[in-house]
């Protein structure tokens, strides 16, 4: 099958030949399989939401290639071959929380019935099947990311791309969340790429957590993660403990051992 | 598979604890819970100006009582209603071509940035003009039969609070719209159909509120320099002259329940229009 996403050497240079120049990435080179759920993390700076906007074709790299879906991320992007959620769940005010998901099918020119039919099979999926005729502001920030999350997969992608949506939720409603996106990504088989400030958010939801760091931007580690199906008791393993402390060390500079984390 | 209630709502802490939390009071009881207390508020006015009138003996031509303007407004009732309708037809057909014009200058601006760019600072010198002042210039360019003059000077007053807050609606765009926008590769007049025009709505709303009252200001207000005397205003300025002082207020009752019937047409046409204001 093939991968979900491949980046070779990708680098991104933000003002070059100006006073200002940014080398935002370098000699990134990734691969993320289908199914996989990766994520980002590391400093302010690193470059991982440069990174998933690189994948997400929402900005065209400097130099290298990326490969989604295995089409040029243009293309990609141009056959929704992927969703993306942000920090800010961005859904429209003027429309009932049904037809925000429905907007990507609406603009892939599918039929009112089947959009109707595909939001509502989303919205259950996400658990507000019953606000489906609620308007956004009526929601609390969590049931607005859920909604964020049915919309990006609305259109059954391959691929979810999610650039801290969860960064503006308390710890309660973080948790939650967390175990709802794993139980949605396990049910429709997407492949993720997730960034995040928090490392016990990355090991806990990750096969693989890549750790970056700045100046310039660069991946300076890639650690397995195999904690297993995931349950309240791992939150509280040995392993899960385990995959938090190598990522910290990664994220402080030390070398890591290249053993896998078990649980 | 969903149920009556949500069981991820239900124990999410952060899920709003019922469906309609914030449940307003609805039906006929609402409403009077709504309207009673201005009610009381505008009786208890009246009585007091009443009162005040009387005691004090002020005379007619500084301040009628609410008894004797009443007493006028209900023998005038026939023309109030005549020339309501005229001064009414005046403001209405002014109002919807300023609005248009308002609304379609600010789309133009909105896409040439250079445009728009210059037009602020001109609106907002022009309108510090008094526009009122050009209904002498137009009665005398048009017939003295013709309601041009008046629709004209109520579309120019018009124009620029529609104008302005339209734009700032056009111009606001949340980033993360754009940049999910951009995801789905939307851009151009797919854009600006689902973003742009449906999140400008409001505004372009809180522009026509403002726009409503004063059109029938300016319809009243404009007949005051001639031309065709068929609406309020120049029988206002008539029971004026003839020292008919409550008459004259009765007009200017008529005058304000003509600009109030105005605003809550705009404030209706709001709510339909954009129905999620409404909620949460």
């Amino acid at each position: 099958m093939t991968d979900a996403v491949e980046l070779k050497d990708v680098g991104k240079v933000f003002n070059p030949g100006r006073a200002d120049q940014v080398v935002a990435l370098t000699g990134v080179d990734l691969t993320v399989e289908s199914g996989q759920f990766v994520s980002l993390i590391g400093p302010s700076g690193c470059g991982k939401s440069t990174l998933l906007r690189l994948v997400a074709d929402l900005v065209p790299p400097t130099g290298g290639t990326v490969t989604v879906a295995g089409k040029p991320a243009r293309k990609a992007r141009l056959d929704q071959e992927y969703g993306i959620a942000f920090q800010q769940a961005g859904l429209f005010d003027w429309r009932t929380v049904q037809r925000n998901v429905e907007l990507p099918l609406e603009l892939r020119g599918a039929s009112r019935a089947e959009r109707r039919e595909r939001a509502r099979e989303m919205l259950d999926l996400v658990g507000l099947g019953d606000f489906a005729g609620h308007y956004p502001p009526q929601l609390s920030g969590g049931m607005q990311q859920r909604v964020a999350i049915a919309r990006a997969l609305a259109v059954h992608p391959p691929l979810l791309l999610m650039d801290e949506p969860f960064g503006a939720l308390d710890e309660m409603t973080r948790e939650r969340l967390q175990d709802e996106l794993l139980r949605i990504c396990a049910r429709t088989g997407t492949s993720t790429i997730f960034v995040t400030h928090s490392i016990p958010e990355a090991v806990y939801l990750s096969h693989r957590v890549v750790v970056m760091s700045p100046r310039p931007g660069r991946i300076t580690d890639v650690i397995e993660i195999d904690l297993g199906p995931r349950s309240d008791a791992t939150r509280q393993s040995a392993g899960f403990f385990a995959g938090i402390t190598k990522v910290r060390k990664a994220l402080r500079g030390a070398p890591t051992a290249a053993a896998e984390v078990t649980a | 598979m969903s149920t009556t209630v949500d069981p991820i709502a239900a124990t999410d802490p952060t899920a709003p604890v019922t469906l309609g939390r914030r449940r307003r009071t609805r039906g006929f009881a609402g409403l009077v819970r709504a309207l009673l207390p201005p009610l009381v508020v505008g009786a208890g006015g009246l009585a007091l100006w009443e009162l005040v009138v009387k005691a004090g003996r002020i005379a007619p031509f500084i301040l009628p009582a609410p008894s004797a303007i009443w007493e006028q407004f209900w023998l005038s009732r026939e023309v109030i209603w005549k020339t309501g309708l005229a001064s009414g037809t005046n403001a209405l057909v002014g109002l919807v071509a300023g609005a248009v014009l308002g609304i379609v200058a600010a789309m133009a601006a909105s896409r040439f940035r250079l445009l728009g760019e210059a037009s602020i600072p001109v609106a907002a010198a022009l309108n510090a003009l008094p526009i009122i002042a050009l209904a002498p210039i137009l009665n005398n360019m048009f017939e003295s039969t013709s309601s041009i003059p008046r629709r004209v000077v109520v579309a120019i007053v018009v124009f620029f609070p529609v104008f302005v807050n339209t734009l700032r609606g056009l111009r606001q765009v949340d980033p993360t719209h754009r940049e999910l926008m951009d995801s789905y590769a939307a851009g151009g007049w797919t854009f600006t159909r689902l973003v742009r025009l449906p999140g400008a709505l409001p505004f372009v709303f809180t522009g026509l509120r403002q726009a409503s009252s004063l059109a029938v200001i300016a319809a009243v207000v404009a007949e005051y320099f001639g031309g065709l005397q068929d609406g309020l205003g120049s029988r206002i300025t008539s029971a004026a002259a003839n020292t008919a002082y409550p008459r004259a207020w009765a007009f200017v009752v008529g005058a304000c329940v003509l600009g109030l019937v105005f605003y809550a047409a705009a404030l209706a046409l709001e709510r339909l229009a954009t129905p999620w204001r409404r909620s949460g």
